[in-house]
């Protein structure tokens, strides 16, 4: 079994953490808050030291990606909060992200200044201008190394497109086009064009007295461009073909597991809602996470999960507390290895949990200050269910419910996963022998 | 976070107590009597605690729409569940029979805008009484890239009448009444284009609709025998005062109770002025089983309420 292991030192950041992902290659990781700041980490190279140690990520950037507005029209705020991060593939020197509130989809240009001339004729370098008298020769401006500088600039800004509150943005693998999911519908942007959108779904109903279902989660596939999926509150998901038709009301697939009749309780539509769809990296598989357990679904296959892990099974006896406290809403993540062996997801008291896929083997991590001295191995966790509490087990009603964990990333390609627990980002690395 | 539990704090041990007001009759008390199985009571605890839920997300800035939608359809569940095994009458009748006569209606805002002109006759005017429900009463798209469409439906009293359809529920503080009048007979998508538009007329005519809005006030009330509706108006509650019109029930008569209230929470109030807890109850028991008018005070005690609370919970 790996072991994991910090690799950062946490610290207490100013607002809760509403998103971390990883680029495209794993050297950079961004966050974004509740007070709509992105944050982005950068991995150090390697050094020769300590060849087992893959470099610590260090705060790169920082920049104010939405603030909170007012909709005079309909008296209501528009909070600033960052719901999701999406990286675009690196085409040049510049890293280029989505990031998105509520209602506005931003498209954010992070590019390195490292240089800067120097030389100039008619200036000096602070700036005044000097003398010409002064001057009795030319030379060219040169570069010069400066101190870097990260410089972040909005590029685009995709608004107006959205009545309900957007909760997922997925780049196409054409990278030209990206998806916005609302509660009702999802809309297709062109990355250079921001006054115009396409709706591709719209599951709103003529009367809205009718509404039972919205959509919880959109995601492209990875390669085929033509494909992508919703999920619902209802637990399905659709695949749909966008060749088909201009408005993909119509899925191409349905995934659906059809209810357990022993299990069937007044909360079993609510922990069925899906929090969050995954494709996995091949594209053949696609993950789900709805509120007990994480489900794997073979797209060739739309009656039943290939693979079900129960995440916190403990929680099906407290349903009715939790959905007191509301903690039966919240919308835990779920996300892949780099070779979709291994998937994540978080729980409650700062836990989260891996299920090896091949192995067939789960642990429970906890993500705490005392376990993330540098170097210390991370502790497998255990809840116990039973009437005995074995030691170093923690029972269920010890389970702090304000402490959870919703949103974890894995590296692309290495074993390095980011967990943020309620306003803390951890960065863990699996320990090399 | 909302204040944790509801006045009756579900217990999954079952029984609990049961208290009924000096005001119960007997009836209902037998009938009632029969609902002790602690199913039964967790599942009333449910539904009280689902529709504190919904009300509370009336109040907030920005419901979260899933959110509604999930709780909405597990208040509709347990609604069938206790329509089929019979609760459901039961409870309302014990409702029904607990109400005074004074009553008015209250969230309907709906119904205040029938150009009745009965319901014209002595009508003071009739400030919204929910608290942050009237400021949530907005279209969801009011005004989005042209299209008028109003979120709002009241569609199932629209065949009933007219009038009281979507715009209905575009009650904001201004929108006190219907520039639609005239629209008594039109269709349900014409009228919310009428609505869209009367909307935008209405911020300027605000004053000239606060007068036709009041005299709405009426004598429509919500089919209060209705099974589905009962539940939500306990939360609203106001129930109509006037001896039932043969007539108007059937008006009412293939109205979706359910959904009555539903619709204000799914479609997308999503303005409020920001209400702490006890501006929730002070709300609440204004649409307590007093007479709303602005002439006389709009607050009733809260004991009215803890009384109301007691015959969901206990009977």
């Amino acid at each position: 079994a790996k072991q994991w292991h910090s690799n950062y030192t946490p610290s207490l950041t100013a607002d809760i953490i509403s998103t971390v992902e990883f680029n495209h290659s794993g050297e950079l990781l961004a966050t974004g808050d509740k007070g709509g700041r992105v944050v982005i980490f950068q991995q150090e190279p390697e050094t020769k030291n300590q060849p087992q140690c893959r470099g610590e990520y260090n705060v790169y950037s920082t920049f104010q990606s939405h603030e909170p507005e007012f909709d005079y029209l309909k008296s209501l705020e528009i909070e600033e909060k960052i719901n999701k991060i999406r990286w675009l593939p690196q085409k040049n020197a510049a890293q280029f992200l989505l990031s998105t509130n509520d209602k506005t989809i931003k498209l954010w240009k992070i590019s390195e200044r490292d240089k800067r001339p120097e030389g100039y004729n008619l200036k000096e370098e602070d700036g005044r201008y000097r003398d010409l008298n002064t001057v009795t020769t030319l030379r060219v401006p040169v570069f010069r190394p400066m101190d870097l500088m990260v410089e972040a600039s909005p590029r685009r800004v995709f608004a107006n497109a959205h009545t309900y509150h957007i909760n997922s943005i997925s780049v196409n693998s054409d990278c030209e086009t990206y998806l916005s999911a609302d509660d009702l519908r999802i809309n297709l942007w062109n990355l250079e064009i921001n006054d115009r959108s396409f709706n591709i779904v719209d599951i709103k109903p003529a009367n809205m007295e009718e509404l039972t279902e919205v959509i919880t989660a959109a995601e492209f596939h990875p390669n085929q461009c033509n494909t992508f999926v919703y999920s619902s509150s209802k637990g399905t998901i659709r695949l749909c073909d966008m060749r088909a038709s201009a408005l993909c009301d119509q899925h191409a697939k349905q995934f659906e597991e059809p209810e357990d009749p022993n299990n069937r309780s007044f909360f079993s539509e609510i922990i069925s809602s899906i929090s969050d769809v995954k494709f996995s990296h091949s594209g053949r598989y696609m993950m789900t996470r709805d509120y007990l357990s994480v489900k794997i679904w073979d797209l060739n296959m739309e009656s039943r999960p290939v693979e079900t892990y129960q995440v916190h099974e403990y929680l099906r006896s407290k349903l009715c507390s939790l959905y007191e406290n509301d903690c039966i809403f919240d919308k835990f993540e779920c996300c892949w290895n780099g070779n979709d062996s291994v998937v994540m997801t978080g729980s409650y008291n700062n836990f989260f949990r891996m299920f090896d896929r091949g192995y067939r083997q789960d642990v429970t991590l906890e993500a705490s200050r005392e376990n993330s001295k540098p170097r210390s191995v991370l502790k497998p966790r255990k809840v116990s269910t039973g009437g005995k509490r074995k030691k170093d087990e923690i029972s269920v009603d010890s389970l702090d419910f304000n402490k959870k964990i919703l949103h974890t990333a894995w590296h692309p390609l290495d074993n390095i996963i980011a967990v943020a627990t309620t306003n803390n980002l951890y960065i863990f690395q699996e320990k090399l022998n | 976070m909302f204040p944790k539990g509801t006045k009756r704090k579900f217990s999954d041990s079952g029984e609990e107590p049961v208290s009924s007001g000096d005001q119960v009759p007997a009836a209902p008390s037998v009938a009632t009597r029969s609902l002790t199985s602690s199913y039964s009571l967790q599942r009333q605890s449910l539904l009280d605690m689902s529709l504190i839920k919904l009300q509370l997300c009336h109040m907030l800035v920005e419901p979260n729409l899933c959110r509604s939608v999930l709780i909405a359809n597990t208040v509709r569940q347990i609604q069938e569940e206790m329509t089929q095994d019979g609760t459901w009458q039961i409870m309302t009748q014990a409702l029904a029979a607990a109400q005074c006569p004074t009553d008015r209606l209250v969230a309907t805002e709906v119904l205040c805008r029938q150009t009745d002109a009965a319901a014209q006759a002595g009508q003071s005017p009739k400030p919204f009484s929910v608290g942050g429900l009237e400021e949530g009463y907005h279209a969801e798209e009011v005004v989005m890239e042209g299209d008028v469409e109003t979120e709002v439906t009241m569609s199932t009293l629209a065949p009933v009448s007219p009038q009281l359809s979507s715009a209905s529920y575009l009650a904001g503080p201004f929108v006190m009444g219907p520039c639609w009048d005239e629209d008594e007979e039109e269709e349900e998508e014409e009228e919310e284009e009428e609505d869209g538009e009367c909307e935008e007329d209405e911020e300027d005519d605000s004053e000239d609709c606060v007068s036709e809005g009041e005299e709405a006030d009426r004598d429509h009330l919500s089919p209060d025998s209705r099974t589905g509706e009962q539940v939500f108006g306990t939360f609203e509650i106001k129930h109509p005062a006037p001896p039932p019109d043969p007539a108007l029930e059937e008006l009412f008569s293939d109205v979706d109770p359910s959904y009555y209230d539903l619709d204000t929470v799914l479609t997308g109030m999503q303005s409020a002025p920001k209400m702490g807890p006890y501006d929730l109850l002070e709300s609440l028991s204004s649409h307590g089983p007093t007479a709303l008018s602005s002439s006389s005070s709009c607050r009733s005690d809260l004991n009215e309420l803890d009384h109301i609370m007691e015959i969901i919970v206990g009977s």
